[in-house]
C-alpha cells in the first residue's frame, strides 16, 4: 500500500514539475516579459539617478555612467544577464518550493509584498466557496438521482432530463442573474464580497455574515452543475439497477434501501467519484470569473486583479498554485479510487 | 443515405432535438445575415465609433419596445435632418442678396417623461458673412418660447440644456428640457402632451449661402436593443456577436474533437512508447491550469481571437476523452478487416485514417455538438475578464462593458440581459441537440 502511494506520489510530482516548467516557459512569452522588465529597469534607474539631489552637479557623461552601472546591477540582481534557459531552472526551483518572489504592485492584507503571502492569504476564501458548493452539490445530486432512478419515467424524471442542458452555462452566468434578482431587484442578499462592511466583531456574527454572503456564489456554482450531475448519476443508477444481482437481492427480500445502498450505490461509486473529480477540476479553473463577478476575495479574484495591473509574479504564482491544487485533486482521486474500487489492485495499473 | 435517414428519423423522436436544431438553425441564419448585411470592415468601423458615428443616439438608452410594458411612457429618440428633406424648408429671397431660410419641424409628444436632451447641428455655407439664426419653440398650448439668436459658423452645435442664455430665460439651470416640455409656472414638472413645433429662421447675407440643420432628440429609449456608454447601438454587437460566437465554438469544438480522435487512434495503433507518451502528456495536461494559461497568453502575448482559439485547441486536445476513444479503438483494432488490411500491405497511415477513424465518427458527433456551448462560454468568459479580442464586437464584450460601468447597480438591466439571453440560447440550443444526438448514437443510453 505504501509502495503504491509512494510510486503514485512520485509520478504526480514529476507531472507537476513538468507542468510548472511549461507554465514558466509560457509566462516568459519568448522573452517578451524580459523586454518589459529590462525597459522598466532602464526607466527606473534613470529616474533614480536624476532625482537624487546629490547628482545634480555632475556632468551628463558621469551621470550616464552612473545610470548604466545601476542598470547593470539591477539586471544582475534579477538575473537578466543570464540566458533564459538557466534562469528558468532557478525559477522552477523557486516555484516548487513556493518561493514565488515579490509582487510588483500588489500587497497582501497583512502588508507583505511576497507573492506567497498574497496568494496563501486568499486561498482559504476560495477553499471555503469550493468546498461548500461541491459538497452540497455532491450530496444533493446523489440523493435526488437515487430517488429519481426509482421513479423512472415520472414527471420529475422527465423534467430533470429536460433541464440538464442548462448546465452548459458556467457558474458566473447564473451568478449574474442571481445578483440581478436577489441583490438588485429584491434586495434581500448582498451584491458580493465576503462579509458585511464594517465586519462584525463578534465571531458568531462574523460567521453568519460570511454565510449570508456565501449563499449566492455557492448557489450559482451548484445550480450550474446540478441538473447535469443529477442526470448523469440517475443514468448510471438506472444502468446498474438493471443488473441481475439487483433482482436477486430484491428476490431475497432485502429492503429497498439496503438494495440501493449495497448493490446499486457501491458499484457506481468509482464512476461517480471519477466524474465528480473531473467536475472539481473543471471548477477550479472556472472560479476566476465567478469570484470576480461576486467580488469574492479568493485566489481567482486575485488573479483577475493581477491581470489588470500586469503584475507578472502574482499571475505566474497563481498559475503555479492552481497547478498544485489540480495535482492534489488528481492524487486524491487516484487514492480514493484505489480505496473504493476492489477491482483496482494496489500497486498495479488502474483498469483501462 | 439510408443510414442518414434512419438517424434523422430517430432524432426527430426527441422534442429536445427539434427545439435544439431550430435554435441552432436560427442562430446560423442570423450569423449569415449579419455577415452579408454588415461586412467586417463596416462593423469594426461602427464599433470603434466615436462621436461622429453615434452622435445621434443617447447614452444608456433602453430598447424602444420596453414602452409596451411601462405605464409611464418614456420618450423615444429620433433625429431629423433638413438636408435629407425631413424638415420643412422654405427659402425666401428678399432684396439685395438677403435670403430668409426657414426650417420647420413639428412632432407629436405623447410621453410621460422628459427627454434627456435636445440638440441642433448646423452646417452652413458662406464666404464671409455668417448667417444669423433665430430659434423658436411652440408648445401645444400655444406658447412660443424664444430659444436663441446667434450668428452661426460653418459647423456648429447647439445644445438646448447647456445654453446659458436659455437657462436664464427659463429661470432654471438644470431643468431646461423639462421646462420646455411642461406647463408654464408651477413647481412640479409634468409633461404636456401634444404637438410641438421647432422653427429655425435664418437670415443669410450672401446670394449663395445656405444652411442645413439636424434636430436630434435624445430620449430615454432607442432602437431594438438600446445603447451603451459610447452611444453605440447594441444591435450591432448582438448581431455581430452571433457569427463570432458560432465560429469560435464550432471551430474549437471541431478542431479539438478531430485532433483528439486522431491522437487516440495513432496512440492505440502504434502502441508501445507512443501510447505511453500520449498517456503521460495527457496527465501533464490535466495538471496545467487551463484558464490561467489562457489568461497569461492573453495578457502577455496577444488577445487576438485566433491566437486564443489556437491555444484553446492546443490545451484541449490531450483531454480525458482520449481514454474513452482509446478503449473503443483497442476493440476495433482486433477486427478482422483490419487484419486483412495489414495482410495486403496497407501502410499504418492508411489503416488509421481509412479504416479506424471513419468508424468512430458517429460517436464523435454528439461530443462535438455538446462541447460547442463550453467554448462559446469560454470566449465570453475571457471577454468578461477584459481579455477579449480588442476590435471585434462580441457578446462577452457587451457584458464586460456593462459590468465595468456598473450596469446592475444602475438598473440598466437590458445591457446585461440581452447578451446573456443570447448566450443562454446558444448554449441551450447546442446542448439540447447534443443531448438528443447522444441518445441516438450512444447505444448504451438508448433505452434510457
Amino acid at each position: 500500500m505504501t509502495k503504491y502511494t509512494a510510486l503514485r506520489l512520485v509520478t504526480i510530482f514529476v507531472t507537476v514539475v513538468i507542468g510548472v516548467y511549461l507554465t514558466i516557459l509560457i509566462a516568459n512569452m519568448g522573452g517578451y516579459v524580459d523586454t518589459i522588465m529590462r525597459n522598466e529597469i532602464k526607466y527606473n534607474a534613470a529616474q533614480a539617478i536624476i532625482a537624487n539631489p546629490a547628482n545634480r552637479n555632475l556632468t551628463p557623461e558621469v551621470r550616464e555612467r552612473l545610470i548604466q552601472e545601476k542598470i547593470r546591477l539591477e539586471e544582475k540582481r534579477l538575473g537578466l544577464d543570464q540566458p533564459f534557459a538557466i534562469r528558468s531552472i532557478r525559477y522552477l526551483r523557486n516555484a516548487l518550493t513556493l518561493n514565488l518572489g515579490y509582487a510588483i504592485y500588489m500587497n497582501s492584507d497583512s502588508g507583505s509584498r511576497q507573492v506567497r503571502n498574497i496568494l496563501l492569504e486568499r486561498l482559504p476564501a476560495t477553499l471555503l466557496l469550493t468546498g461548500t458548493s461541491e459538497l452540497i452539490l455532491f450530496f444533493v445530486s446523489v440523493f435526488i438521482a437515487l430517488s429519481l432512478s426509482r421513479k423512472y419515467g415520472s414527471f420529475w424524471d422527465k423534467l430533470t432530463v429536460a433541464l440538464s442542458p442548462t448546465s452548459s452555462a458556467p457558474p458566473w452566468f447564473y451568478g449574474i442573474f442571481f445578483i440581478l434578482l436577489f441583490a438588485a431587484v429584491w434586495k434581500i442578499l448582498p451584491f458580493g464580497g465576503l462579509v458585511d462592511v464594517p465586519p462584525p466583531q463578534n465571531p458568531i456574527d462574523y460567521g453568519l455574515s460570511v454565510l449570508k454572503h456565501l449563499i449566492l456564489p455557492a448557489s450559482s456554482v451548484i445550480v450550474s452543475s446540478l441538473f447535469l450531475s443529477i442526470y448523469n448519476w440517475r443514468t448510471y443508477f438506472l444502468i446498474y439497477s438493471s443488473e441481475d444481482y439487483v433482482d436477486m437481492a430484491r428476490a431475497k427480500g432485502l429492503s429497498s434501501r439496503d438494495v440501493e445502498r449495497r448493490y446499486i450505490l457501491r458499484p457506481t461509486l468509482p464512476t461517480i467519484v471519477t466524474n465528480f473529480a473531473l467536475l472539481v477540476i473543471s471548477l477550479w479553473t472556472g472560479f476566476t470569473i465567478t469570484e470576480t463577478v461576486f467580488l469574492w476575495p479568493g485566489l481567482g479574484r486575485t488573479l483577475y486583479q493581477a491581470i489588470g495591473l500586469y503584475d507578472t509574479p502574482v499571475i505566474v504564482g497563481s498559475t503555479i498554485i492552481y497547478a498544485y491544487l489540480l495535482a492534489i485533486t488528481v492524487f486524491l482521486l487516484d487514492f480514493i479510487y484505489a480505496l473504493i474500487d476492489p477491482r483496482v489492485k494496489i500497486g498495479g495499473g488502474s483498469p483501462q | 443515405m439510408n443510414r442518414f435517414r434512419n438517424v434523422l428519423g430517430e432524432l426527430l423522436r426527441y422534442p429536445s432535438a427539434i427545439i435544439g436544431s431550430l435554435v441552432v438553425f436560427m442562430l446560423i441564419s442570423i450569423a449569415i445575415y449579419t455577415l452579408i448585411k454588415i461586412p467586417y470592415r463596416e462593423a469594426i468601423r461602427l464599433w470603434r465609433g466615436g462621436e461622429d458615428v453615434w452622435y445621434q443616439n443617447p447614452k444608456y438608452a433602453a430598447p424602444a419596445w420596453l414602452n409596451l410594458f411601462y405605464t409611464k411612457k418614456q420618450p423615444i429618440s429620433f433625429a431629423v435632418s433638413s438636408a435629407k428633406g425631413e424638415m420643412e424648408k422654405t427659402v425666401t429671397p428678399l432684396d439685395q442678396d438677403i435670403t430668409t431660410i426657414e426650417l420647420k419641424y413639428s412632432f407629436d409628444f405623447q410621453y410621460d417623461e422628459f427627454p434627456q436632451d435636445l440638440l441642433l447641428y448646423f452646417k452652413s455655407q458662406f464666404s464671409e458673412k455668417s448667417p444669423f439664426i433665430s430659434i423658436s419653440w411652440t408648445t401645444p398650448d400655444g406658447r412660443t418660447i424664444r430659444i436663441g439668436d446667434f450668428a452661426v459658423n460653418r459647423s456648429q452645435t447647439f445644445r438646448f440644456s447647456q445654453d446659458k442664455k436659455l437657462q436664464k430665460r427659463l429661470k432654471t439651470e438644470e431643468k431646461v428640457i423639462p421646462a420646455l416640455f411642461s406647463v408654464a409656472g408651477g413647481e412640479e414638472y409634468q409633461t404636456l402632451k401634444g404637438k410641438y413645433q421647432l422653427v429655425i429662421t435664418a437670415t443669410s447675407f450672401e446670394s449663395n449661402a445656405d444652411i442645413d440643420a439636424e434636430f436630434v432628440l435624445h430620449g430615454k429609449l432607442y432602437g431594438l436593443a438600446g445603447t451603451d456608454q459610447y452611444r453605440r447601438d447594441l444591435t450591432l454587437a448582438l448581431l455581430w456577436g452571433t457569427p463570432v460566437a458560432l465560429a469560435f465554438g464550432l471551430l474549437a469544438s471541431l478542431g479539438t474533437s478531430l485532433l483528439t480522435m486522431i491522437i487516440a487512434a495513432v496512440g492505440t495503433w502504434y502502441s508501445g512508447w507512443v501510447d505511453e507518451l500520449i498517456q503521460r502528456i495527457t496527465e501533464i495536461n490535466l495538471v496545467l491550469p487551463f484558464l490561467a494559461i489562457l489568461i497569461m497568453v492573453g495578457t502577455f502575448y496577444s488577445r487576438s481571437i485566433w491566437v486564443i482559439l489556437g491555444v484553446t485547441i492546443l490545451l484541449s486536445i490531450f483531454s480525458g476523452s482520449i481514454k474513452t476513444y482509446r478503449a473503443i479503438f483497442l476493440q476495433s483494432k482486433e477486427a478482422p478487416y483490419i487484419e486483412a488490411a495489414r495482410s495486403y500491405g496497407a501502410s499504418n497511415t492508411r489503416i488509421i485514417f481509412a479504416y479506424l477513424i471513419p468508424r468512430m465518427i458517429p460517436l464523435l458527433i454528439p461530443a462535438l455538438v455538446s462541447s460547442v456551448p463550453s467554448y462559446v462560454f469560454l470566449e465570453a468568459s475571457l471577454a468578461v475578464l477584459g481579455l477579449g479580442d480588442p476590435v471585434l464586437p462580441t457578446w462577452g464584450k457587451v457584458i464586460e462593458n456593462a459590468f465595468t460601468d456598473g450596469a446592475l447597480y444602475r438598473g440598466l438591466y437590458y445591457w446585461v440581459l440581452e447578451p446573456a439571453v443570447l448566450l443562454m440560447l446558444t448554449g441551450l440550443g447546442f446542448a439540447m441537440l447534443g443531448f438528443a444526438l447522444d441518445r441516438v448514437f450512444n447505444p448504451r443510453l438508448r433505452d434510457i
